[in-house]
């Protein structure tokens, strides 16, 4: 008995001694599969990195589970040191202000090694406040960009080194690759709402909402029912009657990637992130790249993509000690070295011009073509007021309202404009219940 | 009627046994649910910061909500397809393994593994089944001249989770309904087959009316059913889409609530949908304290 009671002590005494030696940190994310299983490299590079500080990965499951999660710690008092958290996300984490850690802050409270001026502009605009400041830390950013099958391509005579530029030609190769019988259809998307709206508006510079699309404040409002969203909607729905273009479901469109891996879609639009799951998937067949689509006749376009994907945010009501950490540990997270690393793996952007000097430098870009048109096409021009981003409160129902509306108009029930005007309205009423739990 | 009635010495001694159940009862159930009826007078952000109080405002709110009033009606649509769904289809296995093969296990057992398959996985295989895409069934529909798509039409999409739903609830059916056949006696109805009436007359005289406890036991357990325990399905093979076309009440809890972390208006929800389930039971427990002869 007094033997057994002795060990556990020093048991105890143990765990102590080793609680005080290391400062746990706990990370909650959302990376599962090989994205995840590369984050937890990245973590252990720290860990052995260092003796001071032990960064403690948790997969929560999916973003929004992983953010509800955090968020219901928070009530309960239980939150991680760093979430990640979605773009969409972004509207709820900022309005929540004694819930968050603006990084800028940590970094200069904890004296931390942080220039802001080192980041991409495109990449940390989403995620700054209206004064400049970097609210979350980036981690996975990435843009929707366009994948095709160059052996379809080349099976319609079409050239396959070249990609369509505008939807014009998207519409005419998709044609020329159906009635050739090279393939079944011509196009197909992940998500309708990140895809064919948002990025759609940005890239030919038309405004998603007022206020800067919500940069400027909780009163805005959604615009995405002018000319051009209603134009592109149109054709969507016709080529969707014509067979010119399939649709792979809401959210992600989880049926896309299959229809093009598959071969039954000659052209896919989806994140940059897709890339290495598009060239593991596409076995029989030669994948090429290019940036999204434009309308020639709309004047600023093509302006500049936005981003998607998640950022790392810091929360409130953690010791001191358990910051400087986090502030040490998102110095080494944006370091060129693992930055460059992570990006060549998964596809996500680089955060900073150091990883993307780095990877130039390394011959990746020369070696694997395509990689750097996600990169390219976020800074093909100086953001705009239309382009930087957009901010809105309780976005992820709104995502959810556009997939419902696109699903309206493709099955008939409403045309392009009254889809986008009651998309309009709905998502209207969302911003201002969050307008009025937050204001 | 014989009550069993049990004097315990101590006066103490039965609250004491109850207690460990009663402490589940209020930590599970009473505790959240009263939580869930304060929280549905708050407006909240979804942090907990700001918090104010509203009234009934959360409700009001719901009944001028299109989306709500739309969920409402796919619910009841829902509900009412898939019980009779899985009561018609149950009762016809019932009858069958009643009318012929009286002692065959095999059949019984086959008919009661889709109860042992987990919700959540039995969506999953109709979502495989039925996928646009991928799926097997829009293939062989598309040779008979059907463009199935659940992910674009709404009907596709409703019939897929009533189909869904139904099967998952079929063996539970069944097993009730085949105790409630055997416990009717065969005299009655080798009488009434003396007596010149045919099956479906002897179906529909003797052996319904006979059933009808069960069935009506069935009716009320499967409505609760469809309420509430397809969540996994739903979720699993259409997540409320397209366009709300298979939002059930019990999946806009979770949407609003989880997903949107509009807490006070899920919470308004999950009220009325307790009161549902409220007067649910209470007919229930109504009828069976009754229990109607026949």
């Amino acid at each position: 008995m007094l033997r057994t009671l002795s060990t556990s002590a020093l048991a105890l005494a143990a765990t102590l001694g080793a609680a005080q030696a290391e400062t746990e940190i706990n990370w909650w994310h959302a990376m599962g599969g090989e994205l995840g299983a590369k984050l937890e490299e990245i973590v252990a590079g720290y860990n052995a990195s260092q003796s001071e500080y032990k960064v403690i990965p948790t997969y929560k499951g999916s973003y929004a589970e992983t953010m509800t999660a955090a968020i219901a710690a928070f009530r309960a008092g239980e939150q991680p040191d760093i979430v990640q958290v979605f773009e969409v996300g972004t509207g709820t984490m900022m309005a929540a202000e004694g819930a968050i850690y603006p990084v800028y802050q940590l970094m200069a409270d904890m004296g931390a090694d942080f220039d802001p001026a080192g980041y991409l502009p495109a990449v940390v605009g989403y995620y700054t406040d209206t004064d400049g400041n970097m609210l979350s830390m980036p981690f996975n950013s990435s843009t929707p960009i366009l994948y095709y099958n160059k052996d379809v391509f080349e099976k319609a005579g079409l050239d396959p080194e070249t990609a369509p530029r505008t939807w014009a030609e998207v519409e005419e190769f998709s044609k020329k690759i159906m009635d050739s019988g090279a393939a079944s259809c011509g196009f197909t998307t992940g998500w309708i709402s990140w895809v064919q709206l948002e990025n759609l508006s940005a890239w030919h510079n038309q405004p998603i909402g007022t206020l800067e699309n919500g940069f400027g404040g909780l009163d805005t409002e959604l615009t995405v029912n002018g000319p051009v969203q209603v134009k592109h909607w149109e054709n969507l729905a016709r080529w969707q009657q014509d067979g010119t273009f399939q649709y792979g479901g809401p959210g992600g469109g989880a049926d896309s990637a299959p229809k093009f891996y598959a071969q039954d879609c000659a052209i896919y639009m989806n994140s940059s992130a897709s890339r290495a799951g598009v060239v593991a998937n596409a076995k029989d067949f030669e994948v090429g790249y290019g940036m999204l689509p434009y309308y020639d006749d709309v004047e600023d376009a093509p302006q500049n993509s936005i981003i998607g994907g998640a950022t790392l945010w810091v929360l409130q009501g953690q010791s001191e000690a358990e910051y400087k950490g986090v502030a040490e540990f998102f110095s080494y997270l944006s370091s060129a070295e693992v930055q460059a690393d992570w990006h060549q793996f998964s596809g996500y952007l680089p955060i900073t011009e150091a990883a993307y000097d780095l990877g130039k430098e390394q011959g990746f870009y020369a070696a694997n073509p395509g990689s750097d048109i996600a990169i390219k096409q976020i800074t093909l021009n100086a953001p705009t007021p239309n382009s930087k981003g957009l901010r809105f409160g309780n976005y992820v129902q709104i995502r959810a309202v556009i997939d419902e509306e696109f699903q309206r108009l493709l099955s008939g029930e409403v045309d392009a404009q009254g889809a986008l005007d009651s998309l309009v309205k709905r998502g209207n009423e969302m911003i201002r219940d969050f307008q009025g739990a937050n204001g | 009627m014989q009550t069993k009635r049990t004097i315990f010495g101590n006066r103490w001694l039965p609250y004491l046994l109850l207690a460990p159940q009663l402490a589940v009862t209020v930590i599970f159930f009473l505790w959240p649910a009263g939580q869930a009826v304060w929280q549905s007078f708050l407006r909240e952000d979804a942090f907990g910061l700001k918090t104010s109080f509203v009234g009934l405002s959360n409700y009001t709110r719901l009944f001028d909500n299109a989306e709500y009033i739309n969920a409402l009606k796919v619910t009841l649509v829902f509900s009412v397809s898939t019980a009779a769904l899985a009561l018609i289809s149950s009762l016809l296995l019932a009858l069958a393994l009643d009318r012929t093969i009286r002692s065959s296990r095999v059949y019984t057992t086959l008919l009661v593994w889709p109860y042992a398959v987990a919700p959540a996985i039995a969506g999953v295989l109709w979502w495989f089944i039925f996928n646009p895409t991928i799926g097997i069934m829009p293939y062989l529909l598309e040779r008979v001249g059907y463009d199935w798509n659940h992910a674009l039409q709404k009907g596709d999409a409703m019939a897929l989770v009533i189909i869904a739903a139904a099967w998952k609830q079929i063996s539970y059916n069944f097993l009730f309904f085949v105790a409630g056949l055997q416990s009717i006696p065969a005299s009655m109805r080798e009488a009434a087959a003396i007596d010149g009436a045919g099956p479906v007359k002897r179906f529909w005289t003797i052996t319904l009316p006979l059933l009808s406890p069960t069935t009506f036991f069935l009716l009320v357990v499967n409505v609760v059913y469809t309420m509430f325990d397809t969540f996994a399905v739903i979720d699993a093979t259409t997540g409320g889409g397209p366009a709300q076309a298979t939002m059930i009440l019990v999946y806009k809890v979770y949407d609003d609530g989880f997903i949107g972390l509009n807490l006070g208006s899920s919470a308004a929800q999950s009220v009325i949908l307790m009161g549902i389930v409220i007067a649910l039971t209470i007919i229930q427990f109504r009828y069976v304290e009754r229990r109607v002869t026949y």
